[in-house]
């Protein structure tokens, strides 16, 4: 019995699967048990680890810097809104999670062509560039997009048999919130099973001989520019996912919703959580997600305003971003690795 | 002099310089010679505070250096030539040889400057070049004019004559001597090419893997043969 | 004819002062290669400080003074205390770190004076001259901008090619080995040139502030548009920053004012991409090819 459950857990898929599973039951109880408030928060803490998730990747195993991930959030988005626009005639959820997706990927992959030639601050500022300038593509297109207003984005009808299976283990009905939190979490745990298969994956191996040295990489056989596309491509992907997401939780697609914040906000996620670790990802995310809530009721008390106490959350994380740069670049999920490892030996 | 004792440095795990200790007496040119790798260059860079010591101290006339700031080495009289010459190509030869003036308590004046002009005729002519279209010739006289602009008690040099014609060494070894019994500058002279050094040279030291394994009158080691052919190579 | 020659004009101020933004990014990637993605919002923060005093009665060189004054302080202060750590360290981590300076600078702003849209005085006229029945669109401050940003660049060079301070510090930047072996002492001059960009940063920041709307966000496309016109110039090369935020300046303005003010960022990245992917050197670049 031991043997087999060893030798499951030996295998990286099945290992994987398991804790996917796992995941499952636990974000099943913590949304069961919440309110619809509550939900609502872990659904933006989904897109965020999604997006998170995709940048870790990218930045973390690959090297590459990307400020510009809220653009892509933002071409997800805007495609989720195009898409379900027309309540009666729009694809299923699903259908419309993927197009998304795919049309990220494949916006991605023309941006990661052009990236994958540039270095360091190169592709930091054309990545920031991008950042920039695709909340003013929504603005010019003001008939197709909505401009400034933006679109709003029609949360399809829960599926009967989502709501019967929901019913028949839950004992309660499912909300709109609850539903996209769930539509979240489930997006999530697939889009991390795949991405830590990949980065066990030979093609990880890659990425992480690419980031590591990439002359020795080159030496060894290894396509560069390939190697570069593809974690582009994959991380853009997940940023594509992570927007339509975002587009069902936020029910709205606006330019001032991936201002340049977003994505600078994405880096310090990965940054504070560990560069390359998708446990790091999801800390990242968890903290942008509550950190604010938290630190604006701090603000309140101590007599700002309310727009002034919501600008606290970025002030802590900022800081935290900087301190981290320089004093654990290795993040809370590397640090605590070190430590366990010099613990242990 | 240059007092040198029990030297030790190391890069990382690796250690590039092991108990080092010997004396570069003043007015005297000492040539330190040995393999790639033998811990020449790591010597000079730990003498100029480059390299920090893990152990051992070198004193520059009773002065302890090993807590110096590299930047403060120049004022009290050590000037470091490093290898591969340190001319920096984006400045023009004037303001390559100003810098050089920089260092020291007094700032040169432009009398200094014209001294090494009329030292290096070459240089006067292209004073307002950028030095990036120097011959390799003139830019080993590009740094040894500015480290004497620093009015130093010590020259360290580290492979003058690295990728250099004979002739032009021997222009650039003669010049040496010449500035030893003018200025009575003391030299320490890191060198590939020990026939050259050792022909100028006072005394001579070699290293092995980091380790000193002679010091002795430079005469002396030109004539031993078992030297020359396990450590110096002619 | 009019129209043309009014983008013309306008374009022409503002690549100025993308100019002196740009500039003020060569200056610090010479002498530490780092981007300073937060010279924006130091530049913003600076101006915040201008328009407390001008706010509070007193005159707008005051005002002006201040901001360039405490660009200075600033730009010490951040590289002393944070850049410092982080020079010897992979270059993500530069980058990070200018990232982070970026959202605290933006934050601390946002708390100290607040989020919404305040206006921001100019000294001089903001309407254009009148030749014959010819409106030309080149107005006081316009006039003011060009030569303010002439002056500052005047002052650089004179400070760089004329005087001790300045050859030391070019010579940090090109060299930090030699130039601490000959006596210069090179953290002091990474702080001056921090210092100094700063104060660059800061001008550009008062320039475009004059006669428009601040708040916290208004300069985060100037740091686009200052990196574009560097790289233009090839990054390393303060004429070239000069001359690549004119092109950038002009081309721009052509973009708004005939196709829509909304692309102009798109515009902007259109031009990066095609400079780095066809002329990685920059455009005044005979040097072989260098890694981007």
């Amino acid at each position: 019995m031991t043997t087999f459950a060893q030798r499951l857990w030996s295998s990286t898929l099945a290992r994987h699967l398991l804790l996917a599973g796992l995941g499952l039951v636990a974000v099943a109880l913590v949304l069961e048990s919440t309110s619809a408030f509550r939900n609502g928060q872990f659904a933006v803490m989904a897109y965020m680890g999604i997006a998170a998730g995709g940048l870790t990747v990218l930045t973390g195993l690959n090297g590459q810097l990307s400020l510009g991930h809220g653009a892509f959030m933002a071409i997800g988005a805007y495609t989720t809104a195009l898409l379900l626009s027309d309540r009666d005639g729009a694809p299923p959820l699903l259908v419309a999670l993927l197009v998304a997706t795919v049309v990220t990927l494949v916006i991605g992959a023309g941006v990661g062509v052009a990236a994958a030639r540039l270095h360091g601050p190169y592709i930091a500022g054309a990545t920031l560039a991008l950042a920039i300038a695709v909340p003013g593509i929504a603005r010019y297109f003001q008939d197709t997009l909505g401009g400034e207003q933006g679109l709003t984005v029609v949360v399809p009808d829960i599926p009967g048999w989502f709501a019967d299976t929901a019913y028949f283990i839950t004992a309660n009905d499912v909300s709109t919130s609850k539903y996209v939190a769930y539509v979240g979490w489930i997006s999530l745990i697939v889009t991390y099973v795949l991405l830590a298969n990949l980065s066990r994956s030979r093609v990880g191996r890659t990425w992480r001989a690419v980031r590591d040295n990439d002359v020795a990489a080159e030496i060894a056989g290894i396509n560069l520019g390939r190697a570069r596309v593809l974690a582009f491509v994959v991380s853009t992907a997940c940023a594509g996912l992570a927007g339509a997401v975002l587009a069902l939780a936020v029910r709205l697609a606006a330019p001032s919703g991936f201002m340049l914040t977003l994505s600078l906000a994405l880096l310090s996620a990965v940054v504070l959580g560990g560069l390359g670790s998708l446990t790091g990802a999801l800390i990242g995310a968890a903290l942008l997600t509550f950190l604010p809530q938290v630190v604006t009721g701090v603000g309140l008390d101590a007599g700002l305003s309310d727009l002034q106490a919501a600008e606290l959350a970025p002030l802590v994380y900022g800081l935290t971003t900087i301190l981290v740069v320089i004093l654990a670049p290795a993040g809370i999920v590397g640090t605590a690795r070190i430590a366990w490892r010099r613990r242990r030996s | 002099m240059l007092d040198i004792r029990d030297l030790t440095a190391a890069y990382g795990p690796v250690t590039a310089l092991d108990g080092v200790s010997f004396t570069a007496p003043e007015g005297k040119i000492t040539a330190v010679l040995g393999a790639n790798g033998a811990g020449k260059t790591s010597l000079l860079r730990t003498i100029s505070g480059l390299l920090r010591p893990t152990r051992g101290t070198a004193y520059l006339a009773d002065q302890d250096l090993s807590r110096v700031p590299v930047e403060r080495m120049s004022r009290l009289g050590l000037s470091h030539v490093p290898e591969g010459r340190g001319v920096i190509t984006e400045l023009t030869v004037d303001e390559n040889l100003r810098l050089g003036g920089m260092g020291r308590a007094d700032r040169a004046k432009p009398a200094d400057l014209e001294r090494i002009y009329t030292l290096f005729p070459k240089l006067a002519d292209r004073r307002h070049k950028t030095a990036h279209v120097l011959s390799g010739g003139e830019r080993q006289m590009l740094v040894i004019g500015r480290a004497l602009l620093a009015t130093p008690k010590v020259l360290l040099l580290d492979e003058p004559s690295l990728g250099l014609a004979p002739r032009i060494v021997a222009q650039i070894f003669d010049l040496l001597k010449s500035l030893v019994e003018s200025d009575g500058l003391t030299i320490v002279l890191v060198e590939q090419n020990a026939r050259s050094a050792l022909s100028i040279a006072d005394f001579g030291v070699v290293l092995n893997l980091g380790k000193l394994v002679v010091h002795d009158d430079a005469a002396v080691l030109a004539g031993d043969d078992t030297l020359r052919h396990a450590y110096l190579g002619f | 004819m009019q129209q043309f020659l009014t983008t013309a004009l306008s374009g022409l101020t503002q690549g100025m002062i993308f100019a002196a933004f740009a500039l003020a990014l060569v200056l610090i990637w010479r002498s530490t290669r780092i981007v300073n993605f937060a010279q924006a919002p130091m530049a913003m923060i600076t101006v915040y400080i201008a328009l407390v005093i001008i706010d509070a009665g007193y005159s707008y060189w005051l005002g002006f003074a201040a901001a360039l004054l405490s660009g200075l302080l600033l730009g010490a202060v951040v590289e002393r205390v944070a850049v410092r750590p982080v020079e010897d360290k992979p270059h993500i981590n530069a980058v990070i770190l200018t990232l982070g300076l970026f959202i605290v600078i933006h934050a601390l702003a946002a708390v100290i004076f607040g989020s919404r849209y305040r206006s921001f005085p100019a000294p001089f006229g903001l309407s254009g001259f009148k030749v014959g029945d010819m409106n030309i669109a080149l107005t006081g401050f316009g006039v003011f901008s060009i030569l303010a940003v002439l002056a500052v660049m005047l002052l650089l060079v004179l400070l760089f090619r004329f005087t001790n301070v300045g050859l030391m510090m070019r010579a940090s930047a090109f060299n930090q080995e030699v130039a601490r072996l000959l006596g210069v002492r090179v953290t002091r001059m990474l702080t001056q040139g921090w210092a100094l960009a700063a104060m660059v940063g800061s001008l550009s920041g008062l320039l475009i502030a004059g006669g428009n709307l601040v708040h916290p966000s208004y300069m985060d496309s100037v740091v686009v548009f200052g990196f574009v016109a560097a790289v233009l110039g090839g990054l390393d090369s303060p004429i070239g920053a000069v001359v690549g935020g004119l092109i950038l300046g002009v081309s721009l303005s052509f973009v708004s004012g005939y196709i829509g003010s909304e692309v102009v960022a798109l515009a902007a990245l259109v031009i990066l991409m095609v400079v780095l992917l066809v002329r990685p050197g920059g455009l005044f670049s005979h040097a072989p090819a260098r890694r981007v």
